[in-house]
Parts: structure tokens; C-alpha cells; sequence
């Protein structure tokens, strides 16, 4: 069994987003780049069918910022082989057509059994990667999924549902699956391995051309939210403001006394 | 292409998801605007045709009761295709997040996702769209093209889509479902769970911020000394660190409690969704430019680590 994990790298939701002069995406000049949380549990699914049937994982990116940093990580974790796609990424934004693009034009020459990536990602704009390259590749695709148990040319997927009901899935392989959450927390990998595989070096670099989808969208500005409805900021020592939460509970009748 | 506007409508066990009365509102504004009809399209159940009351016509289409994204992407994609209207509007549900950007490939349309504002511009559509995790939002317009947009589940009022009329009710024919690839197993109702957070007065709710398993304790003790149950974002339940019926959200439950206390939770719309009716909701962030404080009604950046204690011992006393 040959599984392929595609990874993307996405700005660090935690610092303050700034818009670019042309008003149409943000400014990634001073923004940190963190793997996509919901790839990161497609990798730890991926790493969890490894132990349970030795398949070998393949992690796969393209040239995101920051992008080795996660690629060695992932052999860290116990990942066989990482490749890193180069010539795809202009300056900005890359759309999720592009992407998957460029990921079918590959994987189309490859043989993996399963193609696993996060359920969404926070700038996922035109879509998501999952059921747009299971369309593409003309492959069984399901997505929001928190489980894969896979044996041979089939896999069993946990696929969930609002309120949390679940379905019980039987694809036939290859597919493609949108992880949403991984059947445990995603582990971590010990610094020592991460610097051994950057010292190892060991992400494959293969040259892709351009991709020639788009996404179709006219970004025609970005912005950030109104902030006119926002909270009443209470401000002080910890003692002050649990103070004031206290007395807004009791206000209520929340709180006795 | 025709002007009209395709509403792919949802069912649960419960009936028609609300998200499906919000999308007939949304289209119903459109449609009068570009001189179209607002077509709901229902795959496998036909039963609850009457209740599209608000559309101009209600497609059916059989299909297997137990949902798999194949067999409703082969019909989907289908009447996409045959009747090529300007607009598709779906949620950003399981099925949503299943479908839509397979349909922007099948079907050749561009595919605006996580919207949460549509207005028409001539022939054209403008969404607003909620990206990075809520920190920004992307106006986008499609030209002069057949589009899908991906709506975001309370994004409006799902009154405007439950309008009473008798609209025309068309038995479409089923795409061939063989060669299917896909099965469908079973179904497995959520765990009932420990407490119904649905019901309790208060909840305090836990997220990312807490770090660890560990400090989840710090949590629970404040719960505890206001006698309400903890209840969680995603990534805590994802986490097993509390159980699955713990959680609020979209995946979660739809809570509204008298006062929701969030603790180290951001605020990404999936979170926002089922709990942004309580009547007080107090957050706890140390980012000060977290989108949770657009929702809540008063905010402190004091780190929660500081703030539980001080919070249990008031509580307690």
C-alpha cells in the first residue's frame, strides 16, 4: 500500500493579517507559515495505517513558504519519502484549482493507493483540494473523514456528519480523502530527528510546469472584518477581570451571592 | 446558461437542514434581480418537497437514501449541466465541503467557498467570502460566468426561505448509478454522551488556547465551581481530550446558553456557528485580534492560565 500525503503550508492564524497595496490579498511579507492543522492530521492517519499495515507514506508539497520546515518534520514523525513540487508557486496566492492541477498532472504518472489531505484550509477560497482532485483524477473521493482503515484495494472511511453522526463508508482504491481529524492527536516528532533530516536533506525536488487552471474568482478587494459589534474589552490585572466576569454572571442571577 | 438559481437542498433525520431555508432566502433575492427562478434540488427524498415552499420549483431526483458524495455528485452534476443555471448554492455542510469543489471540476464552474454575503452586480455575482479563519474577508466576483458558491451555515436569515407557496414539482430522471465506486455501510447516531450541553444555563468552553490535556483541569474546576458542564471547540474533542459531545459547533452541537465563557478559543466560523446566539458570551484571548471578539459581547486578552484561578476562587466563594 502507497500512500501520498499533500501538505500545504498556510499563514500563522495567531498574527495580525495586513493587506497589500493593491488591496486584493493579504501582505505575506512578515507572516509566519504553519503546516495546515487539518493536513496535519491527514499525515498523522496517514503514519497511523503505516503502523497498522506497513504501507510506506510519501509526503508531498509545493513550494510553499516555509515549506521544508514541514517536510522534515513529517520524516521526522516516520514519513518514508518527501517530495517537494517546484515551479508551480508564483509571488501570491496559489488558488486550490491550480493546486490540484498540479497535483493530478503528477500524481497521474505515480501509482499511490490513497491520497490523503486536510479537510479544508483557512484560505481555501475557490474550494477545497480533496474532492476537486477526486474529480480530476476521476477516483472516489470523501471528505470530513475520522477514519480510514485500509487493506488491500479498499479502504473503510469514518466520514462525519453535523451533530456528530458518522457514516461507515466502503470505497474501492485508489481515492482520495479529506481528513478532518486523525484517529489519534498527531504526534509529535523529537527536535533531534527534525535536524537529523534537515541535515540528511533527504526532500526530492521535482520540477512541474506552471499550472494552467485557474481559479476563475476576481478577488475584487480584501479587507478585514467590521469591528463595529465587537466586545467590550476589560482591561486590568486577571484580579480586575475576573472581578468584572464575576459581577456580569451575577448581574444575571448566574452566580449566588 | 439561464439566469436561474439551483438550491441544493440538505436533509437530516430531522428534516430540511435550516442552511436550506437560508440558501432559498439568499437565492430568492437573486433570482428577482437576474429574472430567474429559484430551483431547489433535492437528491433522494423526495417526501419533503413540500416544504420548499419559497422556491419557484422543486426538482427531485431519486438517488439511494443513504448519502455517499459519488452517487450525489453524479446526479448533482447532472442537472447542473442539463438546466446550466447562473448560480449553485450550497452549504458549507459535510455534504458541502464533499461536493462543491468536485462539482467546480466536473461541471467547469468557478467555486467560491466559506461565503458569507452575496449580492448581484448585473449579470455577475458578488461574494463575500470569510477566509483565514475569519481574520479576513475577500469580496470576489465572478464574470460573466455559471458559478457554485459554498455558504456558510447562519449567514442569513433562514425565515426569508420558508416562504408558503406551491411550487412546481419536477421528477427529474436519475443519472445510471453503476460502476459506483463508493458504499455506503452504516450509520452511527453521535454518543449520547455524559451531559447534554444543549440545556445547561451556563457552559464554559475550552479551545486551542489551553495547550494541553493537562490544564484542561484548570477549566473544569471554574465549571465546577459554577456548576456548569465544559464544553469544547473542535480541536479539543479532534484531540480526545474531551468527548465528542462536548463540542459546539459545526460539527458539534448548536448551543444557547444564558452565558457562554470561552476560554482560549479563537473564534473560526465553524466554532461561531453554534454559539453565537447566547444571550452573554464573554472570551478569554490573548489575541487581541481574534475574531471571537466580533461575536462576544465582552472580551479580556488576560492569558486564561491567570484568569481561571482568580475566576474558580470567586466562583467558589
Amino acid at each position: 500500500m502507497r500512500i501520498a500525503v499533500l501538505l500545504k503550508q498556510v499563514p500563522d492564524l495567531v498574527e495580525e493579517f495586513e493587506i497589500d497595496d493593491a488591496g486584493t490579498d493579504i501582505d505575506r511579507e512578515f507572516l509566519t507559515f504553519l503546516l495546515n492543522e487539518f493536513d496535519n492530521q491527514a499525515l498523522e492517519e496517514a503514519l497511523l495505517i503505516k503502523d497498522a499495515t506497513g504501507a510506506t507514506v510519501d509526503v508531498v508539497a509545493l513550494d510553499d513558504p516555509e515549506v521544508d520546515q514541514a517536510l522534515y518534520t513529517a520524516i521526522a514523525k516516520g514519513a518514508d519519502r518527501a517530495i517537494k513540487l517546484t515551479g508551480a508557486n508564483g509571488d501570491g496566492w496559489l488558488s486550490t484549482h491550480a493546486r490540484a492541477a498540479v497535483y493530478a498532472g503528477w500524481l497521474t504518472g505515480e501509482s499511490y493507493d490513497l491520497v490523503l489531505t486536510g479537510v479544508q484550509a483557512a484560505d481555501d477560497l475557490d474550494g477545497q483540494l480533496a474532492p476537486m482532485l477526486g474529480a480530476l483524477l476521476d477516483v472516489p473521493h470523501v471528505s470530513v473523514v475520522v477514519g480510514v482503515e485500509a487493506a488491500d484495494g479498499t479502504a473503510r472511511i469514518r466520514q462525519e456528519f453535523a451533530g456528530g453522526a458518522i457514516s461507515e463508508l466502503d470505497v474501492s482504491l485508489p481515492a482520495v480523502v479529506g481528513v478532518q481529524a486523525a484517529g489519534a492527536e498527531p504526534r509529535y516528532a523529537a527536535i533531534a530527528k527534525i535536524r537529523q533530516a534537515q541535515q540528511e536533506g533527504n526532500v526530492d525536488e521535482v520540477a512541474v510546469d506552471p499550472p494552467a487552471a485557474a481559479s476563475g474568482l476576481t478577488i475584487r478587494r480584501m479587507y478585514p472584518p467590521e469591528k463595529s459589534d465587537r466586545a467590550e474589552m476589560l482591561s486590568g490585572s486577571e484580579a480586575d477581570v475576573a472581578d468584572r466576569i464575576i459581577a456580569l454572571l451575577r448581574e444575571r442571577g448566574l452566580v449566588q451571592g | 446558461m439561464n439566469n436561474d438559481v439551483f438550491v441544493i437542498a440538505e436533509h437530516s433525520d430531522a428534516g430540511l437542514t435550516d442552511a436550506t431555508f437560508e440558501l432559498l432566502g439568499a437565492a430568492r433575492r437573486l433570482a428577482d434581480a437576474w429574472g430567474g427562478q429559484v430551483v431547489a434540488v433535492i437528491v433522494g427524498n423526495a417526501g419533503v418537497a413540500g416544504q420548499l415552499g419559497s422556491a419557484d420549483v422543486v426538482v427531485t431526483v431519486d438517488a439511494p437514501a443513504d448519502y455517499t458524495s459519488e452517487a450525489h455528485e453524479r446526479v448533482l452534476a447532472g442537472q447542473v449541466t442539463s438546466r446550466d443555471p447562473r448560480l449553485v448554492l450550497m452549504s458549507m455542510s459535510t455534504q458541502g465541503l464533499d461536493l462543491a469543489a468536485a462539482l467546480s471540476a466536473t461541471c467547469d464552474r468557478p467555486l467560491v467557498s466559506y461565503v458569507v454575503g452575496l449580492e448581484p452586480d448585473g449579470d455577475a455575482v458578488v461574494a463575500t467570502a470569510q477566509i483565514y479563519g475569519g481574520k479576513i474577508m475577500a469580496e470576489v466576483v465572478v464574470e460573466s460566468q455559471a458559478a457554485i458558491c459554498a455558504v456558510i451555515a447562519g449567514s442569513f436569515p433562514a425565515d426569508a426561505g420558508r416562504g408558503a407557496g406551491s411550487p412546481a414539482v419536477e421528477a427529474a430522471d436519475a443519472p445510471a448509478l453503476d460502476g459506483l465506486r463508493t458504499t455506503f455501510v452504516a450509520r452511527h447516531a453521535p454518543d449520547a454522551g455524559d451531559v447534554d450541553i444543549t440545556v445547561a444555563d451556563i457552559l464554559v468552553a475550552v479551545g486551542r488556547g489551553i495547550g494541553g490535556e493537562d490544564d484542561i483541569e484548570l477549566v473544569q474546576e471554574f465549571a465546577d465551581a459554577l456548576g456548569a458542564p465544559v464544553a469544547a471547540s473542535r480541536p479539543i474533542t479532534d484531540n480526545g481530550w474531551l468527548p465528542k459531545s462536548r463540542q459546539v459547533g459545526k460539527s458539534g452541537l448548536k448551543v444557547k446558553p444564558r452565558a457562554y465563557l470561552m476560554f482560549g478559543i479563537s473564534g473560526a466560523p465553524e466554532h461561531l456557528e453554534g454559539m453565537r446566539d447566547a444571550e452573554l458570551i464573554i472570551a478569554c484571548n490573548t489575541d487581541e485580534q481574534a475574531p471571537v471578539f466580533d461575536v462576544a459581547h465582552y472580551g479580556t486578552t488576560v492569558d486564561l492560565f491567570d484568569l481561571l484561578p482568580e475566576l474558580t476562587e470567586r466562583a467558589s466563594a
